[in-house]
């Protein structure tokens, strides 16, 4: 008699479930944490959703390395360049909708409705960033009136590697808010994923693999922000910090005098809502103003 | 035959035999072996084939040991006094080659207890420059010579070469091998032609480029790590730094080996330098591993092993002040060169 493997059926349903393993999101690739750590990830009932990895210092070393590594060629686009990446972001996720969808209503115990109407923010934050990329340096930069011969200019440019530390609570559409006016305008980013929250994070960066945005601009850590964050906050190569996922102000504070060492532009913690219309606080938070004095008439 | 050279397995598992002055097959000692190109020819291909998967094992082994605090610190310093730092492009000017000479005297300008670097590497017609600039620092000057990087000239030529450089103050010379006449088993020239500089080189320290990277074989790095430490070489060195791929871990492997079985032959130490392709510290502490473990305590010295690099200073550098300060530290802070 030959053997014949027992396939599928309605009747004997023997389909093994595909149990998801997720990684952080370094340069482009997804390797494991360098300790070897992960944790149990709940949803909001309290029931086992997944395994994270818990990312570790080191990881968040490998993470500045890679968006180091990505800043020349990303603020060297072109600003209409860096739009249509972030809009084609926009379009990958829409077609993820799904599954984001999911994600979020697990993760923040969300209905299905509400869930899914987050999610449409979300990715309208991204078109709506988006649209900033080009319009940034018009409504930023300046010419400016001097007394001499000099055709004097001011102009945006990009801070360099940021470090954010993600909001807890908001994990796709705070995620995407934090995120996205950081690389609109050329910088890199290292994330801190919501420790509780961090599936639709790795999501993301699994969409961001697939979508136009060169590795390494946006790295994605799961793990814990009182952790990483010292390290990030202290680290010379990282040029920004947005500390809004850290609660405690105490610690926020230690954060903010490690950051000082290297005069890191920080953005402290603050209730948001991130619902609202963003404004262009974010957007302006990551930039060196740069004035040129041409000389004229000589 | 070649009873003594059985103690080269490849693998690292050093088979210890008793020791035997006296060498089978009529070779009485290695004065002898070079008596003639036809037997120096026979040494030299009667050496034990190198075991390939072995010695990428071994060396892969190696290059997992777990380096931490206070060795680590020991490790980076010692990478750094180890240094040749290196400056060999066709647009290198006199400023260039003294901005490199201020990093090698104070590598790190925010703290002193950096050590300084063994020697700054460059071309002949800049020796003088950087001489005038380590006057007095204890830091050598190393040039290359005979017509670097691909040594294809007369050997009047490269006599000249290395003469020039001697002139202007060179205390090492870095050669490269003939690898036109090694491949095509022309041992008797190669050997002729490194004896040949070694005498124009004078007191300089003589460093013998095998370029290992073009030998294609282990089986040629081990003969042409033993064709120039018999012919009088104090260094031998992988690779100019100008071909792909340059140092390996198991080239260097190898020629350690080589070192140490000399060293046991003749009681003579012959330095390894790898260069080309170091650039982070944590492969400097693989090699460094490797030294010691391979050729012995006795190489983990300046004198005796090198790192030919530009890049790699920096990289300890900032390791260095991760450790000194608990901070990562970044790029932006250090020189660039």
């Amino acid at each position: 008699m030959v053997w014949r493997p027992t396939l599928p059926t309605k009747d004997n349903n023997v389909r093994l479930e595909v149990r998801k393993t997720y990684k952080l999101y370094i340069g482009g690739a997804f390797p494991r944490s360098e300790s070897g750590r992960s944790y149990v990830v709940n949803d909001a009932k309290g029931k086992f959703l997944a395994n994270a990895s818990q990312a570790s210092r080191k990881d968040a070393r490998d993470a500045v390395v890679a968006a180091r590594k990505a800043f020349g060629g990303w603020s060297g686009k072109t600003a209409y360049n860096r739009g249509q990446v972030l809009y084609r972001i926009a379009e990958v996720m829409e077609g993820r909708h799904e599954q984001f969808t999911l994600e979020v209503a697990a993760s923040e115990g969300l209905s299905a409705s509400k869930a899914r109407a987050v999610v449409d923010a979300s990715i309208d934050r991204w078109v709506w960033y988006a649209g900033w990329a080009d319009k940034l340096a018009q409504v930023v930069g300046s010419s400016n009136p001097v007394a001499g011969p000099y055709f004097d200019f001011s102009l945006p440019e990009a801070t360099g590697v940021v470090a954010v530390l993600a909001p807890q609570d908001s994990s796709l559409l705070g995620l995407t808010s934090v995120i996205a006016p950081a690389i609109v305008s050329g910088n890199t980013v290292v994330a801190v994923s919501s420790y509780e929250r961090p599936l639709p994070a790795v999501t993301l960066g699994e969409m961001m693999a697939t979508s136009d945005l060169p590795g390494g601009v946006v790295n994605l850590l799961t793990g814990s922000a009182s952790e990483i964050g010292p390290w990030l906050a202290s680290h010379l190569d990282v040029n920004a910090i947005d500390l809004c996922g850290i609660s405690d102000a105490e610690e926020a504070r230690e954060l903010e005098a490690l950051a000082a060492e290297n005069l890191k532009r920080v953005r402290r913690p603050a209730a948001e809502d991130w619902s609202e219309s963003p404004g262009m606080s974010r957007l302006t938070q990551y930039l060196e103003l740069k004035t040129v004095w041409h000389p004229i008439g000589v | 035959m070649d009873l003594w050279i059985a103690r080269t397995p490849t693998a690292g598992i050093r088979i210890r035999l008793p020791s035997v002055t006296t060498l089978d097959s009529g070779v009485d000692s290695l004065a002898d072996v070079t008596s003639s190109e036809d037997r120096l020819r026979r040494f030299l291909l009667g050496l034990p084939g190198v075991d390939q998967v072995g010695a990428e094992a071994r060396a892969a082994t190696l290059s997992t040991r777990s380096i931490k605090t206070t060795a680590k610190a020991y490790a980076l310093d010692l990478a750094i006094r180890m240094i040749d730092l290196t400056t060999l492009e066709g647009q290198d000017t006199p400023g260039k080659v003294r901005a490199l000479c201020a990093k090698a005297k104070r590598p790190d300008p925010a703290d002193p207890s950096a050590p300084q670097v063994a020697a700054v590497c460059v071309y002949p017609d800049l020796v003088a420059t950087a001489k005038h600039e380590l006057r007095g620092s204890g830091i050598n000057v190393a040039s290359v010579a005979t017509a670097f990087p691909s040594g294809r000239s007369s050997l009047a030529i490269k006599v000249q070469d290395t003469k020039d450089a001697v002139a202007a103050g060179a205390d090492e010379v870095d050669m490269v091998i003939d690898r036109g006449a090694f491949l095509s088993g022309r041992y008797g020239l190669v050997f002729d032609e490194i004896t040949a500089i070694r005498e124009a080189a004078g007191d300089a320290h003589l460093k013998v480029i095998l370029e290992t990277g073009e030998l294609v074989t282990y089986d040629n790095v081990r003969r042409a790590s033993w064709l120039a430490m018999l012919a009088g070489a104090d260094f031998i060195k992988t690779s100019t730094g100008k071909v792909s791929p340059a140092a390996t871990l198991p080239v260097t492997l190898i020629m350690l080996e080589a070192v140490r079985d000399y060293h046991e032959t003749t009681g003579l130490h012959i330095g390894v330098k790898p260069a080309g392709g170091i650039r982070t510290a944590k492969d400097a502490i693989k090699y460094l591993v490797t030294v010691n473990e391979t050729a012995g305590p006795d190489w983990l010295d300046p004198e005796l092993f090198r790192f030919g690099a530009s890049s790699l200073l920096n990289d300890l550098l900032m390791q260095r002040t991760k450790l000194a300060t608990g901070h990562y530290p970044g790029p932006d802070y250090f020189t660039l060169d």
